[in-house]
């Protein structure tokens, strides 16, 4: 599903903070991504989900090299991925129905063909009672499932989680992790990275641990 | 698997039974930058619009001062000793009269010839103690354009002391002063929409600046960039005709108060100094013409200015 080779990256002419990556995330897996703080953790996730371009080294994702794609072919890639951002990034003018509805909207949906699918994962998050609600009135924990459910509404083959637990109490860290367990169940590879060994201890997978740019890879 | 005992933020109005719809925009409706946007658009607009206003009054003016002038000319006959002066600006004026292409051959009276006098001699002036010439202002008819010359010499061979003006040199002169004042009017209003185009660039960008959120979400989650790009350029073209309605409806209604101000001010002197230069004040259709065209030219560079916004801002995310 994505392949890193001897990937690199660097910002401007500073020093590389990702160097020679090599690995491979599989359909259906499930891992961790971990690593003290500027370990290049977030880069790598940028990297993922094509935020970025690497340095030198080669991606392919979906069996597509990443260098040879355009603009438009990125995008139809992107797709594929959903993304929970660290800082949630809902946009504030709309509704947490059509924040989570967004992925569809841009695909060209009718909203007829969705409308249910939508509440029915609004529900399933826990926030059946405030889908007409804006995001700047959502709790941290509510943002979080908000940004969880929009990141796998169009039903991603991969999904990225930035410190998906970074903003909540460790019971709430807790029900996420289950509910990742169970997208990974439905199909979904995961990927999340975090600090909290705690989370990484309740749930046995994949580890894979950067260190001064480097990746070291924990089966 | 629920969630639902993290519910601590305010809940908006229960909607029992309702069904939700996604009905916000995708660019949001109503921002601070946007409503800014609204409104140096509509000053700008307001002032390119007076500008063009302005040109094409100047422009109007210039061309009715010079038809006037030329659909005139003049006949004057000087006094010559042994000669009658009235008998000759009656021969004069009959010859004229007979002339093809000539509509109307007026001839001013001894006493209107005093009173044109007045502003440098005074008044009480007795014209038979001065040699002063006569005149005879002949209206060419419309579509005519009669041949001045051979006029001046039937003139010459009955009545030698008359001479014809055809105000020639006037007239060019009226011609490159017209011709200076809308070419220099053209060059303010091409400053006027170069600064207008920055400022509405400039503007927008500062409004994008604000959505850089949603670009880069709409971006990360697979939009196209013609979808993003789109979105944003329809909401701003809706900005720019919004602020451009408002700046060029205010100057379209300046000038029809003007015109009905200067319609008020006929009778006094000052309105009658101003009926001269620019006659009745009216920009025209075709004056009302180039602020719709203001107005849609400055709506439309708002739009294409987001959507290079919105291109460059997405290319910093790749």
């Amino acid at each position: 599903m994505v392949r890193f080779e001897n990937v690199g990256l660097r910002y401007g002419l500073g020093p590389e903070v990702l160097r020679d990556l090599s690995f491979r995330i599989e359909p259906h897996s499930f891992q961790f991504l971990t690593g003290p703080s500027g370990a290049g953790k977030t880069s790598l996730m940028r990297l993922l989900f094509l935020a970025l371009r690497p340095t030198r080294g080669l991606i392919t994702l979906f069996g597509h090299d990443i260098a040879t794609l355009g603009k438009d072919a990125m995008a139809t890639l992107r797709r594929r991925i959903g993304v929970v951002f660290q800082d949630f990034r809902l946009i504030d003018h709309m509704t947490t129905y059509e924040n989570v509805a967004l992925p569809l909207r841009v695909v060209g949906a009718e909203e007829e063909s969705f409308r249910d699918e939508v509440v029915e994962l609004l529900q399933w998050v826990g926030l059946g009672e405030r889908m007409w609600a804006l995001p700047p009135v959502l709790s941290g924990g509510e943002k979080q499932r908000a940004a969880i459910a929009r990141a796998v509404i169009a039903r991603p083959q991969l999904l990225l989680a930035d410190e998906p637990t970074g903003n909540v109490d460790p019971n709430l860290g807790q029900r996420l992790l289950r509910l990742f367990v169970e997208l990974n169940k439905s199909g979904t590879s995961i990927v999340i990275a975090t600090h909290d060994i705690a989370l990484m201890d309740q749930y046995d997978a994949r580890r894979l641990v950067l260190h001064e740019g480097r990746l070291h890879v924990y089966e | 698997m629920s969630m639902n005992d993290d519910v601590d933020a305010v809940t908006p109005a229960p909607q029992p039974g309702a069904l939700p719809q996604f009905v916000t925009p995708i660019v949001p409706r109503s921002t601070i930058a946007g409503r800014a946007l609204v409104a140096i658009v509509a000053i700008m607009t307001f002032l390119a619009s007076l500008t063009a206003g302005a040109v094409v009054l100047v422009q109007s003016a210039a061309s009715d001062w010079q038809s006037e002038v030329a659909r005139e000319v003049t006949i004057q006959v000087r006094p010559v000793s042994n000669r009658n002066l009235d008998a000759d600006v009656a021969r004069a004026a009959d010859i004229a009269r007979r002339f093809p292409g000539v509509a109307d051959v007026r001839v001013y009276s001894k006493e209107e010839s005093s009173r044109l006098l007045e502003p440098w001699l005074g008044t009480g002036l007795v014209l038979e103690e001065l040699p002063v010439p006569r005149l005879a202002v002949v209206r060419v008819a419309t579509g005519a354009t009669p041949d001045f010359g051979q006029l001046g010499r039937a003139l010459a061979a009955q009545v030698p002391s008359a001479a014809v003006d055809d105000h020639r040199g006037f007239v060019e002169h009226m011609r490159s002063m017209g011709r200076a004042a809308f070419l220099g009017g053209l060059a303010v209003l091409a400053l006027v929409l170069v600064a207008t185009v920055l400022s509405v660039t400039f503007a927008t960008r500062g409004a994008i600046a604000t959505n850089r959120t949603v670009v880069e979400v709409l971006h990360l989650i697979g939009a196209k960039n013609t979808f993003i790009a789109q979105h944003f350029q329809r909401r701003f073209l809706g900005l720019g005709l919004q602020g451009g309605a408002i700046g060029g409806g205010c100057a379209l209604a300046l000038f029809v108060l003007i015109e009905l101000a200067s319609g008020q001010f006929l009778g006094s002197a000052a309105g009658e100094q101003f009926a001269a230069l620019f006659g009745s004040f009216s920009i025209g259709y075709f004056g009302y013409a180039a602020v719709i065209v203001m107005i849609a030219l400055i709506a439309g560079v708002t739009a294409l200015a987001s959507r290079r916004t919105v291109n460059r801002t997405l290319e910093t995310f790749e």
